[in-house]
């Protein structure tokens, strides 16, 4: 890959209080000093705030998942075509599946992803999660579906309070009582549908790791973090560069065991007594991507350079103390830059500047 | 990951700003904790310990055993170290 030329899209660029990790992703890949390409921001919203920020060249709407798999890629294939977009990184949970879908066609059109298999994506499912401890030699916490709001009212038979009710995409709880857990249990089944997951609540503290894998069992590189400021939303504010031994062994585990390719994220807990569960694993990039690369460690770049075809730059270990503190920005923009993405779907803010 | 080995990649600058890059948590040392972990980290006996801090600092040894176990304690509650306080 040249990395004096080559264009690469993202997705991601929801940049809000729940921020997608595409401006993440793309502030790594500029990072590297030798990165003269272009980037494509790849939106699914018109106000989404990356659109207007100077990380990308150009920015274009793209349809939501549920709009079905051809619609993506006739507009993908249009946004290769007037870009000449050779790589893509898709980061969001909910499009992987479409992403995965059509990317024979994308390659054919001239660009490539470097992007967990289908087989990965369903692998590393929260319903999946006991299965994936027993195939990867990992400690997990007990774990149980359920469908139906009776099967609360029989979790203690196999489960002691507090313990957590968790979406199948998104959210979690911890309930202390049946009638906390029944509560729990109709919000995240109106929200997120079912089947609800039901963990045991497990005291310890909580690490992430976003990782990169190759492919073939091995692992490219990894960064652990501890959040230090949590929002009421859950998402880490600030975060600090950890040394983790333990963790980095799990992360290996990880991908041997499913022979990973691509970025994802693994949320693990430590217990005061040492032992460690893996509590999720995000089959993307996070939102807090860039400190890998402010750490050292560009996953991005290795991520773009795989999906090319080359060999990704030699990963150091993690500098440890090196610390994200996320800010809140008001972005001024034209109102004829928000007009050309309602009415044409693109933008090009290189071009008009 | 051993506690000693914990203390020993304990980062430690001059103004006693001390993280721990097993945890990721930082903590404040005022000047006599941090001559106390940087003499730890080095292997000294708690009795040394002592005497060096009676010499730096100009205080009373009784006072300072007692507070100096009682700070040991606290780095073993972190699990920064396993060192033993000898019996007196």
């Amino acid at each position: 890959m040249n990395k004096s030329d080559v264009v690469i899209g993202v997705t991601g660029l929801n940049a809000t209080d729940n921020p997608g990790p595409g401006i993440s992703v793309i502030r790594s890949l500029r990072l590297d000093p030798e990165f003269k390409g272009k980037i494509v921001g790849l939106s699914y919203d018109a106000l989404d705030p990356g659109n207007f920020s100077d990380y990308a060249d150009s920015v274009y709407l793209i349809p939501y998942p549920s709009e079905g798999e051809d619609a993506l890629k006739n507009r993908l294939k249009y946004i290769i075509e007037q870009t000449g977009m050779q790589i893509c990184i898709p980061t969001l949970d909910s499009e992987l599946p479409a992403f995965n879908a059509i990317s024979d066609s994308m390659e054919n059109a001239g660009c490539k992803m470097f992007l967990p298999t289908k087989d990965q994506y369903e692998m590393r499912s929260k319903t999946k999660l006991p299965e994936l401890g027993v195939l990867a030699e990992i400690k997990v916490p007990v774990q149980r579906v359920i469908a139906s709001i009776n099967d609360v009212f029989s979790l203690h038979e196999q489960f002691t309070f507090p313990l957590v009710i968790k979406g199948v995409f998104y959210g979690a709880e911890i309930c202390h009582s049946v009638e906390d857990a029944s509560i729990a249990y109709n919000k995240m089944a109106a929200k997120w549908g079912v089947p609800i997951i039901v963990q045991q609540f497990i005291t310890g503290t909580e690490f992430d790791v976003v990782a990169v894998g190759d492919g073939k069992g091995g692992l490219v590189g990894a960064v652990p973090m501890k959040k230090m400021h949590i929002t009421d939303k859950g998402k880490g504010w600030s975060g600090i560069v950890v040394q983790g031994d333990e963790l980095m062994e799990m992360t290996i585990k990880f991908m041997k065991a499913t022979n990973w390719q691509g970025p994802c994220e693994l949320e693990i807990l430590r217990t005061a007594s040492g032992e460690h569960f893996l509590l999720e694993i995000n089959p993307r990039f996070p939102a807090w991507t860039y400190l890998s690369a402010g750490a050292g460690v560009n996953l991005p770049m290795a991520v773009a350079q795989l999906a090319s075809g080359s060999e990704c730059d030699a990963m150091p270990d993690p500098v440890a103390g090196t610390m994200f503190v996320r800010i809140s920005l008001d972005q001024i923009t034209h109102v004829d830059n928000f007009q050309h993405i309602v009415s044409s779907g693109e933008c090009h803010r290189r071009e008009s500047e | 990951m051993s506690s000693d080995k914990r203390l020993q990649e304990l980062a430690v600058n001059e103004s006693g700003f001390v993280f721990d890059p097993h945890t990721g948590l930082t903590y404040t040392a005022n000047e006599t904790a941090r001559y106390v972990v940087e003499q730890l980290k080095s292997g000294e006996s708690i009795e040394n310990i002592v005497s060096g801090i009676n010499e730096e600092f100009d205080t009373d040894g009784r006072d300072v055993y007692r507070h100096l176990l009682e700070f040991i304690h606290n780095l073993e509650e972190q699990g920064l170290t396993s060192a033993e306080a000898p019996v007196e």
